[in-house]
């Protein structure tokens, strides 16, 4: 195992230098330099003014090689270039708590209802509620997230008036978006689920348990339920990265301060430092997210590490 | 006696005659797919989407750039059979103008993506060994980079919304899942007796490649394009959503329900039929591939 892992951070090191450096790299290759549009009507020295502030006037490597030093032994991401004196780094610590906590409410919620509406479904095979399930399921899969986000906003703000379409500070503002966004996430994990607990009610020690007298409630609780949730541990990875490019539409429409927001703002306004830096930190959570989920999974389930260790 | 057990006419050579055609894989894999009703009617509705993306802009009699300042935001009607929207302009055409483009989208980035990472896939299956090892720690490597954020990347620095460059953003970092299941599939098959004959035979590894393993992968790059194309029109409505996508005056179903989302309380009907049609094609592709899936690889059906 702790060899296993020590691969995986090695990979996942590997990974994200590849990103950084592939992100700045691009951005610095973009005809024209980020401060070209700005610095086009003001007087020579003031031009170079700028681009020395920026350190803009050297090489692209040497600029390479600040920006990494700079990352590494402080965390700097550099200053924004539309918002003068704005650091990066602060930007995205201050708004990554609104995104985080969005982020994770949402994830919550999508994976608490996706399991249970899943057994339940299960557990009715080809009864009303497994049908209403799969109907929630396939409309969670075919339907874009801002279609959802909207409709969600007509019913619930627009015809019944029960909770605010946008703003940003209280429980009520953050009901609506974390709905919309774990919406995929329910459905993902409802028909997951629903498979998983169909295959789990065939097997044999199910058979045991009943023939045992166990009560119908602890075959639910003890059996399946605990062998239903280790493989949906799986699938927690792309639901993260999920939450995170939902991040970027939901924040939008319900106009939360969050990280996704300031991004999709960065890039209309082409403001390069933002962009690599956020890019770097969404890459970087999504690159660890990832590890964590992997790493979690050889814990939990004792088949998998035997396997690992045997190899 | 001798007239109770009389040799039967038949010439040895009749007797070998095939009665009935025989049936071969994609024959076979019809058959099944006919039978299957699901599968059937998201067909039926795929095609009448893909008629409608080709003939429906011209059929309303309003073109889809036309602005009418006198008919803002109508409702549907007789004249404009989806309504208008803030400019005036006839949506029943929008949308199967803007469809044309997300279809074409859909479409053509399965196909690069699925070509792409089946050679892809297939070379780094035949050859193995070393080959093997590096070519998929870059695939390795490119799936765990957040796929809409390197779209988006890419997006910035082509700066150009042509549907090329979308495209060209779109799947330069889609090939990979197919790869990797492509050299599953391959690694299977390299194993085979068929292989080694070609081999034994002197058959050129490219050949072996294009004739023997791409033709017997051909099942899940098909139920693999069918589940892929959603996915391309849902990141084109991403990109168009976020301001990367098409630009007007051309436009696409991620375009038009972005558009009509902000204003949607109090023009519902703008974002219906964009929506819908959305739903709709995102909704019989998943079921279609999941026909085809049975349909191509009995293996697979529970």
């Amino acid at each position: 195992m702790g060899r296993y892992i020590l691969k995986r951070v090695g990979l996942m090191l590997l990974t994200l230098w590849i990103i950084i450096t592939l992100t700045f790299l691009l951005m610095h290759s973009i005809p024209g330099d980020p401060l070209a549009n700005m610095a086009r009507k003001l007087p020579e020295q003031i031009q170079q003014n700028y681009y020395q502030r920026y350190g803009l006037d050297k090489p692209v490597v040497v600029q390479y090689g600040i920006f990494m030093k700079n990352l590494i032994t402080k965390g700097d991401l550099g200053e924004s270039l539309v918002y003068p004196g704005r650091s990066v780094t602060e930007t995205i610590s201050k708004n990554s708590k609104v995104s985080g906590r969005l982020g994770i409410q949402a994830l919550a919620m999508g994976v608490t209802i996706g399991i249970t509406l899943g057994i339940i479904a299960a557990l009715n095979r080809n009864r009303w509620p497994d049908f209403l399930v799969m109907f929630i399921a396939i409309l969670g899969v075919s339907i874009p997230l801002f279609i959802i986000a909207a409709l969600l906003q007509y019913f619930f703000t627009a015809k019944l008036e029960l909770l605010p379409t946008t703003g940003w500070g209280k429980f009520k503002h953050t009901i609506l978006p974390s709905i919309a966004m774990c919406f995929g996430s329910i459905a993902t994990y409802a028909r997951y689920m629903r498979s998983n607990v169909l295959e789990i009610v065939n097997q044999d020690y199910i058979l045991t348990a009943k023939a045992k007298g166990v009560s119908e409630f602890n075959i639910i609780r003890k059996h399946i339920f605990r062998n239903a949730i280790l493989p949906a541990l799986t699938i927690l990875g792309p639901q993260i990265a999920g939450i995170f490019t939902g991040a970027f539409v939901i924040e939008r429409i319900f106009g939360i301060p969050g990280l996704g927001f300031y991004y999709i703002n960065s890039i209309n306004d082409r403001d390069y430092t933002m962009i690599i830096g956020t890019t770097v930190f969404f890459a970087s959570l999504f690159i660890i997210s990832q590890l964590v989920v992997d790493i979690l999974y050889g814990v939990v389930d004792p088949r998998i590490r035997v396997s690992k260790n045997s190899r | 006696m001798e007239t109770a057990f009389r040799p039967v006419a038949v010439e040895n050579k009749e007797k070998e005659v095939i009665a009935r055609e025989s049936v071969s894989y994609w024959k076979d894999a019809w058959r099944r797919l006919k039978t299957n009703k699901v599968a059937i009617v998201a067909i039926f509705i795929l095609a009448t989407i893909v008629i409608m993306t080709i003939i429906g802009p011209s059929i309303s009699g309003h073109d889809y750039k036309e602005i009418n300042s006198s008919m803002i935001n109508q409702r549907p009607s007789v004249e404009h059979w989806f309504g208008t929207d803030a400019l005036g302009r006839d949506i029943f055409s929008r949308v199967w103008q803007g469809g044309r483009i997300s279809m074409i989208i859909g479409l053509t980035g399965a196909l690069i993506a699925t070509v792409v990472g089946s050679i892809y896939g297939s070379i780094a299956a035949y050859f193995g060994g070393r080959v093997d090892t590096i070519m998929m720690r870059i695939v390795e490597i490119l799936i765990s980079l957040p796929y809409l954020i390197l779209v988006i990347l890419i997006s910035i620095i082509l700066d150009s919304r042509s549907i090329g460059t979308m495209l060209l953003a779109l799947t330069l970092a889609g090939w990979c899942g197919i790869a990797r299941l492509v050299r599953g599939q391959m690694l299977q098959l390299k194993q085979q007796e068929f292989i080694m004959a070609a081999e034994a035979l002197g058959v050129k590894p490219w050949k072996i490649i294009v004739k023997h393993l791409i033709p017997n992968c051909l099942g899940i790059i098909i139920v693999a394009i069918s589940f892929d194309v959603p996915g391309y029109i849902f990141a084109e409505a991403f990109l168009s959503y976020i301001g990367l996508g098409i630009q007007p005056p051309g436009t696409s179903w991620g375009a038009l329900a972005s558009a009509a989302q902000q204003t949607f309380i109090f023009h519902p009907y703008q974002l219906f039929f964009p929506a819908l049609m959305i739903g709709l094609t995102m909704l019989s592709f998943t079921l279609l591939g999941d026909g085809l899936r049975d349909a191509l690889d009995p293996k697979l059906r529970q």
